[in-house]
């Protein structure tokens, strides 16, 4: 995976190998020590959470869109610039509700599950749950209060990975000025 | 140096980080003999000329050192009081620099906060809805560049009104800040930032920008 920046004298690749053994020693790590997949799952969201709001100034700073109007054009940033930029991944936005508050993002691939098999003693681990606190942490930073989680994972049989979010509110609290 | 001062400011309007790089340039450090012929005053923690110019000394000035040492607040350095030492006339002839002050950091705080409000102000007095606040205010010496994040965050540069490429120098502390202060896992967010390898960036990216003058992509 390479970083994609403006700096000429900064372009750090590091193998997505790596990348994918660091998360998987995350996980089993998590799994000994709480010995509960729910926990490790809340576990794993609160994580994603601390990297989402680091995460979104990172995205802003290199990626200059601007804010927003609306929760489709939200998806579209999410799926075509930010998961490209970090994951090297472009989901697909699809199956929006009637009142276009939800959408799924469809992930043909899974970069953090290359190799993974979840055992039949871990069925309610949700092994890529740290995206799921990444996209609600930067969401929150830019006031939107978002519910993510993951209604398909190819880990559990399914054929492709999906990601549901919906959208619960705008956060009023601590707005920057000018963004009534 | 054409960029003077760097501020940043959290979501809540405290003052997170402040740089200073400027010289002041009205400074004048005179020998007097007895008596003064200026009046001093003693304001706000500081001993400052309330009448009396001459030299480059003007109204407003501080007392910055006697004899080469430097003044703690309203005292000289071994504890007395700077007016009280002026007044003695067995103290003179005495070497006295004057300047123009510098903030303290709790004035510095205190100015952010109101910039803070100020830019609130702003932003609600625009006749249409989403603006984008206060980016520049000129005056004759600086003109103060303001940037604000989505995210809440604002980013203040005072530079000397010639100087160009600032808004590229904004974004450039932006990526700084994004990269050195929140890619440090012990830097807690809104907190004041004491990262060492941002401050080196920053002077860094200053000093380009200053030689400079543009900040494109590839420089």
């Amino acid at each position: 995976m390479s970083r994609q920046s403006n700096r000429t004298t900064d372009n750090k690749k590091m193998n997505s190998e790596l990348f994918t053994l660091t998360y998987g020693a995350l996980v089993t790590q998590l799994c000994k020590d709480y010995e509960n997949d729910e926990e490790v799952n809340k576990q794993l969201d609160k994580m994603g959470y601390n990297i989402g709001v680091r995460m979104i100034e990172d995205f802003l700073a290199r990626s200059s869109v601007g804010r927003c109007q609306d929760f489709r054009e939200t998806a579209d940033v999410i799926a075509k610039v930010a998961f490209k930029m970090y994951l090297g991944v472009t989901p697909s936005v699809t199956n929006w509700s009637p009142a276009g508050d939800e959408f799924s993002l469809i992930l043909e691939t899974n970069p953090l599950v290359d190799f993974v098999e979840l055992p039949d003693n871990h069925n309610a681990l949700v092994y890529s749950n740290l995206l799921c606190g990444v996209l609600r942490g930067a969401l929150e930073m830019v006031q939107m209060a978002v519910d993510v989680r993951f209604a398909q994972d190819t880990l559990r049989g399914d054929n492709v990975t999906e990601i549901r979010m919906k959208f619960i509110k705008r956060i009023e609290e601590n707005l920057p000025a000018g963004d009534e | 140096m054409a960029i003077f001062s760097v501020y940043v400011v959290n979501k809540a309007g405290g003052l997170i980080y402040q740089y200073d790089s400027y010289v002041p340039r009205a400074e004048a450090e005179k020998t007097f003999s007895y008596p003064l012929d200026l009046v001093l005053k003693t304001h706000d923690e500081k001993v400052i000329v309330s009448f009396g110019q001459r030299d480059g000394i003007r109204v407003g000035h501080a007392v910055l050192s006697i004899n080469g040492v430097d003044v703690v607040g309203k005292n000289t350095a071994e504890g007395k009081e700077v007016v009280e030492y002026l007044k003695d006339s067995s103290n003179y002839p005495v070497s006295i620099r004057f300047g123009r002050a510098r903030l303290s950091s709790n004035e510095k705080l205190m100015l952010a906060s109101m910039f803070h409000s100020l830019f609130a102000i702003g932003s609600q007095l625009s006749p249409e809805v989403g603006s984008s606040g206060i980016e520049v205010l000129e005056t004759d010496m600086f003109k103060l560049h303001c940037f604000q994040t989505l995210t809440g965050i604002k980013f203040i540069v005072l530079a000397d009104p010639r100087q160009s490429g600032i808004d590229a120098l904004l974004r450039k502390i932006y990526e700084i800040y994004s990269d050195f202060a929140l890619k440090n896992p012990f830097y807690s967010l809104e907190m004041p930032i004491r990262c060492e390898l941002f401050d080196l960036n920053l002077k860094s990216a200053l000093e380009v920008a200053e030689k400079a003058g543009n900040f494109g992509p590839g420089s």
